[in-house]
């Protein structure tokens, strides 16, 4: 009955724990990779609807990246000449090269879904205040990181995809205004999409980037512990603190086996997408951007490019300005801060999914202002004038949730926040699914 | 009060307060900064992009002008534009770059228009926007004389909002 007593040794030791815990947090202290862990973890924060995971799961695909990352760098050649036929012989001679690929690709999209998931998790919980603001504006960059990562890894194969999604990817900076020809050029390393751009983002991809990623997640799980570690609610009582092994480092394994076995399984079934050789004449009808990319691409549809990143650009300042916008802990560690904040955020995220495929639909068959305010400069017709109907739509958003549902600040800005989130989902949707030749809108079904 | 906060010292001349320790602190930051940018200057030049002479980028040769009937298109493909030759015998080099997102736009002279095949715009002979979303006209290259033939210079696309009868070249 060890169990047992164990057990009445967790409950007669609550601060001062037994010897045979001292040696498990002994144990987690003294070893590298565990030292990213406290040595004990309060029971709440051990709830896997605490985190789902997402975190740990974000960590395992990067360093999966990195060691299938290196093992690609044995077989490929960044040049416009052997980069291709480099990639095709991993498709078809060599041993396991097809699945490595797979595994590198998949796990490169799935990192892309996982870390905006967790950013919206740590913003549900309130995970952003107090103290933990420093991590996260870490944690966001750590997002623009993984989006570089996967934008100059897109190129590396040299087929017409990554051809033509960096051409119109690179083609989307050139209209950020006074700099944007010159970033464009810099990155590229000329005009086009050509030898040099091949080299730069090889570079990037391979070197400098990597290097960033792994200085910014020690640092990011370094600050995870100096603040506490996972946001909780205030609790009532003293909380059990429980030693990280076994009940933190066996979640975790099982997690870490469950993604690893669910992502090998995908890659063998579905092989990473490889097209003809980039042809520089010839683009594909219709180009899209990689697919984390298609829905500022739709907004482009719909208004004029520098509206377009203005848009995205607001989004993302509000998200690192959040930690200042909204101060308020009183509800630290609740999820969606209170019943009405839930309640906000449900009726952000319905309003997102009937008016974003209404207006899509209303701007692309009936409305076309630039020719109704005709005389106007398209600049204001088709930029300005969108770009403040849509700010508008958000405050106005945030003003009925204050309004009707009486909700506080923080919890409109749950309202707020499910609204463009659920909006940037659907506008993605329309731009992989709803999107055929031309850019005409189809119905893929 | 701290032990080692620095008092001004009695050698400072009268009438201000920085000490020798502040400013060999400031000296040193400023130098360290001076550094920084150095640096980073540095790293840009060595980052910036060079172009080659001969390849796209360079003065590409066209030939003479009467190998180009008026109204016609001629595409060459490692200069990246069309020479279009308007009916009045006017020329213009436009660039294959389509204004919207820059995918490769193709002639079709049975439309006698190019169209991108990315996102569907239509440009006519001279370059001027028929169809959206590209937002103005594509850019042309300069086109010189000499001897009679045709010198285009694709170092620096120029810009245009749409066709103005200035932009043709006549030999
Ligand atoms: C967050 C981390 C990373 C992401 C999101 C990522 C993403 C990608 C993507 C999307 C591709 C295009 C290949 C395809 O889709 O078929 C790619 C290719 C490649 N990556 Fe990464 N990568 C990451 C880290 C790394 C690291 C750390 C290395 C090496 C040190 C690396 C080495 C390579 C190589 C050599 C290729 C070219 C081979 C090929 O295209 O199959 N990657 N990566
Ligand atoms: S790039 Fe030509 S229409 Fe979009």
């Amino acid at each position: 009955m060890s169990w047992l007593n164990a057990m009445i040794d967790r409950l007669r030791y609550r601060s001062v724990p037994p010897p045979e815990d001292r040696s498990r947090m002994r144990a987690v202290a003294n070893n590298l990779v565990l030292h990213l862990h406290p040595t004990r973890v309060p029971a709440p924060a051990l709830r896997f609807s605490r985190t789902w995971g997402l975190g740990g799961i974000s960590a395992l695909l990067s360093v999966l990246l990195i060691a299938t990352g290196v093992l690609l760098m044995f077989r490929y050649d960044a040049s416009i000449e052997r980069a291709y036929p480099a990639v095709q012989a991993m498709e078809t001679v060599i041993p396991f090269g097809s699945l490595l690929r797979g595994i590198h690709h998949w796990a490169g999209n799935l990192l892309m879904i996982t870390v905006v998931l967790h950013m919206v998790r740590v913003f549900a919980s309130g995970g952003f205040r107090g103290e933990r603001r420093m991590n996260w504006v870490v944690g966001l960059g750590m997002l623009v990181l993984v989006l570089t990562f996967n934008f100059t890894g897109y190129l590396l194969p040299w087929d017409q995809l990554a051809f033509w999604a960096i051409t119109v990817g690179t083609g989307l900076l050139i209209y950020v205004p006074l700099v944007g020809q010159a970033i464009s050029d810099f990155l590229l390393g000329g005009p086009e999409v050509a030898q040099s751009a091949l080299r730069n983002f090889y570079a990037l991809h391979v070197a400098l980037l990597p290097v960033v990623l792994i200085f910014g997640l020690s640092y990011h799980f370094w600050r995870v512990r100096k603040d506490g570690g996972v946001t909780i609610p205030p609790q009532s009582e003293q909380v059990t603190k429980l030693t990280t092994i076994p009940h933190l480092v066996t979640a975790e394994l099982g997690v870490a086996l469950i993604t690893l076995a669910g992502l090998v399984i995908f890659a063998m079934a579905v092989p990473a997408p490889l097209e003809a050789l980039a042809n520089a004449a010839h683009p594909p009808n219709p180009a899209k951007a990689a697919w984390y990319f298609l829905g500022v691409q739709e907004l482009l549809m719909h208004m004029h490019p520098l509206a377009a990143l203005s848009l995205a650009a607001s989004g993302l300042l509000g998200l690192a300005v959040l930690p200042l916008w909204d101060r308020d802990t009183s509800d630290e560690g609740v999820y969606f801060r209170s019943q009405t904040g839930r309640r906000a955020g449900m009726i952000g995220a319905a309003l997102a999914i009937v008016l974003t495929p209404l207006l899509v639909l209303v701007d692309e068959l009936w409305l076309d202002l630039p020719t109704l305010l005709a005389p106007i400069s398209t600049l204001i017709s088709n930029g300005l004038l969108p770009l403040l109907l849509t700010l508008g739509g958000l405050a106005g958003i945030y003003a009925g949730l204050r309004g009707a549902l009486r909700a506080r600040h923080s919890e409109a800005l749950v309202g707020l926040f499910s609204f463009v989130m659920v909006a940037l989902v659907v506008l993605t949707a329309v731009g992989i699914w709803f999107r055929g030749p031309n850019m005409a809108l189809v119905w893929p079904f | 009060m701290a032990k080692n906060t620095p008092q001004p010292k009695k050698d400072a001349p009268a009438g201000t307060t920085v000490s020798r320790r502040d400013f060999l602190a400031l000296g040193a930051g400023a130098l360290g900064l001076v550094g920084l940018l150095q640096t980073g200057g540095m790293a840009l030049q060595f980052l910036a992009p060079r172009r080659v002479d001969g390849e796209f980028g360079g003065v590409v040769s066209a030939g003479p002008a009467e190998s180009f009937p008026p109204g016609s298109v001629t595409e060459f493909p490692d200069g990246r534009f069309f020479l279009a030759r308007a009916a009045d015998g006017g020329f213009l080099a436009v660039s294959r770059r389509c204004t919207h997102l820059g995918c490769a736009v193709s002639w079709h002279a049975a439309d006698e228009q190019f169209a991108c095949p990315c996102h569907g715009s239509h440009f006519d002979l001279i370059g001027d926007v028929q169809n959206p979303p590209a937002p103005r006209a594509l850019d042309t290259y300069p086109i010189t004389v000499r001897d009679g033939a045709l010198l285009v210079d694709t170092a620096q696309a120029q810009q245009r909002d749409s066709f103005a009868p200035e932009q043709l070249v006549y030999v």
